[in-house]
């Protein structure tokens, strides 16, 4: 029970973009050769919303 | 429901497929072939769902399998370009989620309310029908193409696999639909908001409402999306209840009481002003909301109905599909098929299957998945807002969504038009007693299907959750319509301005540059102007500018979706794979010849309320003759020029899915007599390592 919970809120926070900032640390940690350090949350978000809404997100 | 089906041993899933088949064939029956007092809401919810059920389960996976040929060993975009931010490789759930969020917008709510004239059957089957044959292919198709394509957008695929001019036209193609989509939603709102301070002041605080989020979200707990959405929502809902308070003061009531032309300006001058504002403050809030809202409503929608079986009391056809209804003029053909575009089959959606999703697919075999599923789903949705409009008593629906220039402007004129011409019985007692019920002054004449739609739902959530809160519910409805409709007409002017200055900054190179605050300013008011014109002018038309207007946008959302079929056939028939091009050229014929013939009313048809050009000669014809004077004369000089202006428009559209139809013929004949034509721009196959390597699934 504990464990579908844990499940359905970690898809709730996926769903929502809610865990976007620690994907990406995940991302960079994972793939980043170069070194540079990562952004700060507000950063990364500030430059993520830029992004998203540069183009048709929307529908009818 | 396939992975299940495959795990089953054969005759055991034989037998579930055939009953399926059975009682899906049977809910059809009921509906189709039910003549009486009223049929169980229940059968609309069976025979779509076992429609969806059989489409996916059979029509997709022959479309993955040998049409598409869908390749789980091929590694996606996603994969190849993975960068954490645009490109990621993200659980197919997820993407689902994303996708549908994306292309579920106000047009499956607002088309099947309207076309509910002709009675709940046409509409009902072009959904179910238009969507497993039709939409679902068209967003499946797109997806695939654009993934085989580096995630690259519909635009760009035009360009590369039908040359230049297809591109071109594409492009134009898609600003002329966002500027006539924006106005109709617009003129939907205005509609709603019209002399109802509850409505007003409601949609109104869910401004300030998403600029607190947005501020929550950027300072205060920066990227905590949950956060700031339960903070937003529980705000909105007390907005809801404020509004019942700001009714009931005199004094308060006053400040939010307008009349539509006055309520059209301020929606055109809160357009300009978010489409300038950064996305941050006012536009990815109020998206957060809007996406939340959207769907908890719609699942409560769901289980309400499902809970409730409620009866659906309007007859399965009306005598209007002979072209005399009072909601918008012509006849059952083509026009249900133009009034439904969202829910059947909706160009738009190509757009977004060609933007952001192609590039989160961690696997190929996904696109099954999310671009024929999240489209039936779409399509439920529809059947959902059907059965929400059929509910209503058939006169309340005439009352609610008629045009006071068709029926009559007082309330005694509607009724009497309502119940004795059209035969659908209805009393100025009873809408004064439903509206006072639902915190109105009046439901006469609310068109553009919104408050018709509010009434339905709140009826069923009232019931169903045992709660007799429905003047709370009403505008509960009215408030969920109009936060998503505000958040496409914020973000249908940002793209459309970022299209805009894409093309000057061919001639300009400084108005090229998205940020440049001149550009952004110039190119925000020429949309916001473009879509205005027509707000404006929709809202003052005596024949409500639904009429003329949602017609317009259903011809141009399905010449966008011809764009994507004609994309689509072309890529199948290059990439050797003619003998299944029927699959995507089998819808574009048919949206050609509904496109083609509703656009050949529309401008020449006699019927007053149909041709634009025949109500333009009528209203030169009376003003020749002097029967206008002084502000009448200067009104029909103004519609003249509208009638003429959107004859122009639908002439472009028409123009431009015979282009492409014929470019398509043109490329694909070359590809088949080997002559020369656009290469097919396929990437080349490159072996995903994250079927082994990821194990998110």
């Amino acid at each position: 029970m504990t464990e579908l919970l844990k499940h359905a809120w970690r898809t709730l926070r996926e769903l929502s973009g809610d865990d976007a900032y620690e994907r990406y640390l995940a991302h960079q940690r994972a793939h980043n050769a170069d070194g540079t350090p990562p952004l700060s949350r507000a950063a990364f978000f500030r430059v993520e919303q830029q992004r998203k809404w540069n183009g048709v997100k929307r529908c009818c | 429901m396939a992975s299940q089906s495959e795990g089953l041993p054969r005759p055991i899933a034989f037998a579930i497929w055939t009953a399926v088949v059975v009682l899906g064939a049977g809910a059809l029956g009921a509906i189709a072939f039910h003549r009486g007092e009223s049929v169980n809401a229940m059968w609309f919810i069976v025979a779509a769902v076992c429609v969806y059920a059989l489409g996916y389960r059979f029509y997709s996976a022959f479309l993955a399998a040998k049409a598409l040929a869908l390749d789980p060993t091929r590694a996606t975009p996603a994969e190849r370009f993975t960068d954490g931010r645009d490109f990621v490789p993200t659980n197919r759930w997820i993407v689902f989620g994303h996708h549908f969020a994306a292309i579920a917008g106000p047009g499956p709510l607002i088309g099947p309310t309207l076309a509910a004239q002709f009675g709940y059957l046409p509409g009902t089957l072009w959904i179910v029908f238009g969507a497993v044959l039709g939409g679902c292919v068209q967003d499946f198709v797109a997806l695939f193409c654009s993934i085989r394509r580096d995630g690259r957008s519909l635009g760009q695929m035009a360009r590369d696999e039908l040359g230049a001019l297809g591109g071109a036209v594409a492009l134009v193609g898609v600003l002329a639909i966002m500027i006539i989509l924006i106005a109709v939603l617009g003129l939907v709102v205005v509609n709603a908001m019209r002399h109802s301070p509850w409505a007003t002041s409601t949609v109104a605080a869910t401004i300030p409402i998403a600029i607190l989020v947005g501020l929550f979200m950027r300072y205060l707990r920066p990227g905590r999306v949950l956060e700031g959405t339960a903070i937003g929502v529980a705000l909105l809902l007390l907005a809801v209840f404020g509004g019942s308070w700001v009714d009931a003061h005199p004094a308060i009531r006053a400040w939010f009481d307008f009349d539509g032309p006055a309520l059209a300006l301020l929606v055109i001058f809160y357009g300009f002003a978010a489409a300038v504002l950064p996305v941050w403050l006012l536009l990815a809030p109020r998206d957060y909301l809007s996406t939340f809202m959207k769907v908890g409503t719609i699942v409560a929608l769901a289980i309400a109905i499902v809970l409730l079986n409620p009866a659906v009391k309007m007859p399965a056809v009306t005598q209007f599909v002979d072209g005399t209804g009072p909601i918008f003029g012509g006849k059952v053909f083509p026009f249900v098929f133009i009034t439904i575009a969202c829910g059947a089959i909706s160009g738009f959606h190509s757009l977004i299957a060609s933007g952001t999703t192609p590039k989160l697919l961690a696997n190929e075999r996904d696109a099954r998945f999310i671009g024929y599923g999240a489209m039936a789903v779409e399509s439920f949705v529809a059947i959902m807002a059907m059965v929400a409009a059929c509910v209503l008593d058939p006169g309340v629906y005439f009352a609610i969504n008629s045009p006071p220039g068709v029926v009559g402007a007082q309330a005694t004129d509607a009724v009497t038009t309502i119940s004795n011409t059209y035969h659908f019985p209805v009393t100025a007692a009873q809408m004064q007693e439903l509206a006072r019920e639902m915190g109105e002054t009046t439901l006469f004449g609310r068109t553009g299907g919104a408050p018709s739609l509010a009434v339905g739902m709140a009826s069923i959530f009232s019931r169903a959750f045992g709660d007799t809160l429905l003047a709370v519910w009403y505008h509960f409805a009215i408030m969920f319509e109009a936060l998503f409709i505000l958040t496409t007409v914020d973000a249908g002017t940002r793209v459309a301005r970022f299209m805009l200055q894409d093309m000057l900054g061919n001639a300009l190179p400084a108005m090229g540059r998205t940020s440049w605050y001149p550009s952004v300013l110039i190119c925000s008011a020429l949309v916001v102007t473009g879509w205005g014109y027509f707000l404006y002018f929709g809202v003052i038309d005596p024949l409500g500018g639904i009429n003329s207007l949602w017609p317009l946008f259903g011809i141009a959302n399905q010449m966008l979706a011809a764009i994507a079929l004609c994309v689509a056939t072309t890529i199948l028939v290059k990439s050797r794979k003619a003998r299944f091009a029927w699959t995507t050229a089998g819808p574009l014929a048919w949206l050609v010849v509904v496109t083609s013939s509703a656009a050949w009313e529309k401008l020449f048809s006699a019927d007053l309320r149909v041709g634009f050009l025949s109500h333009a000669d009528d209203l030169a014809t009376q003003l020749a003759s002097g029967a206008l004077g002084g502000a009448a004369a200067e009104q029909a000089r103004r519609l003249i020029f509208n009638d003429r202006l959107d004859a122009a428009l639908t002439l472009f559209f028409l123009i431009t899915v015979w282009v492409l139809v014929f470019e398509t013929a043109r490329v694909s004949y070359a590809s088949l007599a080997g002559k020369r034509c656009p290469p097919v721009t396929e990437t080349p196959h490159v072996p995903s390592r994250l079927v082994e390597e990821w194990v998110r699934d």
